[in-house]
């Protein structure tokens, strides 16, 4: 059971906590901005050097990419580890096992099932009789 | 340039004497109940407490009317199937051409799962939910409504198909190519499709709305272990709705976009994969099934518990069992394409996945079982529903099972038995749940019980009629008669048929018992008067009057464990002598009612009804409308209205007064 202090709605806070909040608030959005500012550039810079070990550049984009979202949601979107945050960790925690079962799924289906298919060069001989 | 796009004259089939009787049927009991409504002056009373109510109750009462109609709509199409392949024997044709036979078993597979058994579903949670969570409404109450005009669009653009055009007859999947321009270049599938996408975001929006309303809204102190099992299982249905819908939206969009802006996602040219849609299809429909059964699981709990007059027997296990259903029912979608060319291993490791998803079910069977071992059951109709339900389900179950096993499912795959395995378990499963709830409910949202000996009536047609039914499909099934046949030569096949036509005759008389059950109750209403708690319940819906006021609980319940009415009934036994402290009531705020759902929901249709016909002027209005409406309502002042304190206390004295007596 949480307990009421703690069991309010996203964004709903108490008068006096919104107006001390209302300065750190802008320091938290400014230094998300940053940070997400310089890993794009990172990105762009990474996918355009040539000082990289080609191979690694994907590898090096995957990781910019998932430390993106990490900041997004920190700094965006609020996720804590706060005791107020607990649906919303869940909800996150919830989605994102759906759509990895969702997509590894259909990956690997679609990619069982290709394997299964008739190659296209036996078709087209087929076709051809 | 047409004006009108593909719509003409020829749209509507003269020449086809059953769907215009059908239709002029239709028609004319629509202008009826206008007329008469219209006549006895009731229009502005139905605008004002009903059409634009955002109250759920009132919300959950017209999802519940909507399915009961739309029941009748999709037993009819039953019906007729059953007629036609209790004749077609041998040489004969029966007397449906297969082109309407086959938009029948369409049109039945798509009414019946997405226009009854949802709005059965999602009525009962509206109605119930915020009583059993003791608050005064869910947490969007216009949004509410806007769900369930959405929903009732996509109701109007299904039944326009019977009459205006055609419907889908590519069977309730619509599997590409078959649904693809190439093979169906008629506007049923557009109608499918549209019907489908407009009233699937009104089923998203209720998933958010209840989702939220679980979450965030509950009465003091009813922390989550407190919280009826109907809310859990209420709960794990809506995330479902919420992590499934938007598959199903994407899917039909992108056959829609094959359709109309010729993509290749599932053509048979140009690179398209028709696999994609039948797995992305079933990623949203086995989820669904388990949107469809977990609520009335949690209806057989409260059943169960209630008139069994004992706590439900492992609650914790009940909540666990819910949530793994959860879970696992996405990990299993591969059994509805065993047969489609997956390897053993992939297959192997699906049909693992289901047979393991039966085992919290099975928990949750036993579970019951366990609450009525030892207690004094009471027979009424609801537990009559609960009972038959237990042992229907078990055996709908177990033909489940027995599919999961690859190699079964390849002699059973789209076969009879599979048709009689799912209508096994949704019938069995949720419209018994529907009918229990209803029968159990209707008292708290009327005020009146539901005449018993014409419920207990129309149970044992049901039941029975159900058993006879489907049976012979199980054997039909294992002697190979696939499924969707508008005719066969196998006469051997006949009298199973007749014997299943002769089942939905009995189903039939059930479905007729109910709705005299309905009259009867109406007539009678008097006699079957009762006060806020007729069947000695557990949880907080019957601590309030029947039917609920506008804000449900004068005051808030404050909640200290579960069950908690139950128990403060018996502690309020045991300290008789001292009266209770008087009550402090404050004003209260109800949200005020908006016409924005139905002005949405029409231009909804508007909508539908243009893109199906490729009446794009018609469809631009049509948004324009859509967008006005949201932006009007954006710019509303004050969204609530206030009930003094004095009508609240006003009503407590005289609801009290009520009880006493």
């Amino acid at each position: 059971m949480t307990e009421a202090r703690f069991d309010r709605a996203p964004g709903d806070q108490s008068i006096a906590t919104k107006q001390q909040a209302a300065s750190s608030g802008i320091l938290v959005y400014s230094i998300g901005l940053l940070l997400a500012a310089i890993l794009t550039a990172i990105s762009f810079w990474v996918a355009n050097t040539t000082l990289l070990w080609g191979p690694g550049v994907a590898l090096g984009l995957a990781v910019l990419a998932i430390a993106q979202m990490g900041v997004h949601l920190v700094f965006f979107l609020h996720i804590t580890t706060g005791p107020d945050n607990t649906n919303n960790v869940l909800a996150l925690a919830f989605g994102v096992l759906i759509v990895l079962l969702v997509v590894a799924g259909s990956l690997v289906i679609m990619a069982n099932l290709n394997g299964s298919m008739m190659p296209a060069d036996m078709m087209d001989m087929q076709m051809h009789y | 340039m047409n004006l009108l796009g593909k719509l003409d004259w020829s749209a509507i089939p003269f020449d086809q004497p059953i769907i215009m009787g059908a239709g002029a049927f239709m028609v004319l009991a629509i202008v009826g109940i206008l007329s008469w409504v219209t006549l006895k002056g009731y229009v502005p009373y139905l605008w004002r407490e009903w059409i634009t109510s955002v109250d759920h109750k009132r919300i959950g009462v017209m999802y519940f009317l909507l399915a009961l109609v739309m029941l009748l709509r999709g037993f009819s199409d039953a019906i007729m199937m059953r007629a036609q392949q209790a004749v077609a024997a041998g040489g004969a044709q029966g007397y449906l051409p297969p082109e309407h036979f086959d938009q029948v078993f369409s049109a039945h597979g798509t009414i019946m799962i997405f226009f009854v058994a949802m709005p059965f579903v999602i009525g009962l949670m509206n109605f119930v939910l915020p009583l059993q969570l003791g608050v005064r409404d869910v947490a969007f109450p216009t949004l509410n409504s806007v769900s369930f005009w959405l929903t009732a669009s996509g109701v109007l653009l299904i039944n326009i198909s019977l009459v205006v055009g055609e419907f889908a007859k590519t069977g309730w999947i619509a599997y590409p190519p078959l649904s693809e321009l190439q093979f169906s270049p008629g506007v049923g599938v557009d109608y499918y499709l549209w019907s489908l996408q407009i009233s699937g975001v009104g089923t998203l929006l209720t998933g958010i709305n209840f989702v939220t309303t679980i979450l965030k809204l509950r009465a003091p102190g009813m922390g989550y272990m407190r919280m009826p099992v109907f809310c859990w299982t209420s709960l794990a249905a809506n995330l479902l709705i919420v992590a499934a819908f938007p598959v199903l939206t994407a899917t039909l969009g992108m056959l829609l976009l094959d359709r109309y802006l010729g993509f290749h996602f599932f053509t048979v040219d140009g690179q398209g994969n028709a696999m994609m849609y039948v797995n992305l299809f079933w990623v949203w429909g086995h989820p669904e099934v388990y949107i469809l059964i977990l609520p009335p699981f949690g209806i057989f709990s409260e059943v169960v518990a209630t008139f069994s007059g004992k706590p439900l027997f492992g609650y914790r296990s009940m909540v666990a069992a819910t949530m793994a259903i959860c879970v696992l029912s996405f990990l299993v979608w591969l059994h509805h394409f065993f047969t489609m060319g997956a390897s053993a291993d992939v297959n192997g490791f699906f049909g693992v996945m289901t047979m393991i998803i039966a085992v919290p079910t099975g928990v949750k069977v036993f579970n019951w079982l366990f609450t009525m071992y030892g207690g004094r059951v009471r027979f009424e109709v609801p537990i009559l529903w609960s009972i038959g339900f237990m042992v229907t389900f078990v055996i709908g179950g177990m033909s489940g099972v027995l599919m999961a096993v690859p190699p079964a499912d390849f002699q059973l795959h789209n076969s009879l038995f599979l048709v009689a395995h799912f209508h096994n378990v949704i019938i069995g499963g949720v419209i018994f749940g529907v009918m229990a709830g209803y029968n159990y409910w209707f008292p708290k949202a009327f005020g009146f019980k539901l005449d018993e000996r014409w419920g207990r009536a129309s149970f044992w047609c049901w039941l029975i009629g159900f058993y006879v039914a489907f049976m012979p499909l199980y054997v039909l099934g294992l002697m190979g008669m696939t499924r969707r046949m508008q005719h066969y030569d196998n006469v051997a096949w006949q009298p199973w048929l007749v014997v299943a036509a002769i089942g939905t005759a009995i189903i039939l008389v059930g479905i007729v018992c109910q709705i005299v059950q309905l009259v009867v109750s109406i007539r009678d209403r008097d006699r079957l008067r009762v006060t806020g708690d007729p069947w000695n319940g557990r949880t907080l819906e019957w601590s309030t009057a029947s039917p609920p006021p506008a804000w449900n609980f004068a005051v808030l319940p404050q909640v200290a464990e579960r069950d908690s009415f139950w128990v403060a009934k018996h502690r309020a036994g045991a300290r008789q002598a001292q009266p209770e402290p008087a009550r402090q009531y404050e004003p209260i705020e109800v949200p005020k009612n908006s016409p924005v759902g139905v002005v949405n929901a029409f231009f909804a249709v508007v909508i539908g009804f243009a893109l199906i016909w490729h009446i794009w002027w018609m469809a631009g209005l049509g948004l324009i409308g859509t967008f006005l409406a949201i932006l009007v309502f954006a710019f509303r002042d004050g969204d609530e209205t206030e009930v003094p304190a004095e009508q609240v206390a006003e009503f407590d004295r005289l609801h009290e007064a009520r009880v006493a007596i």
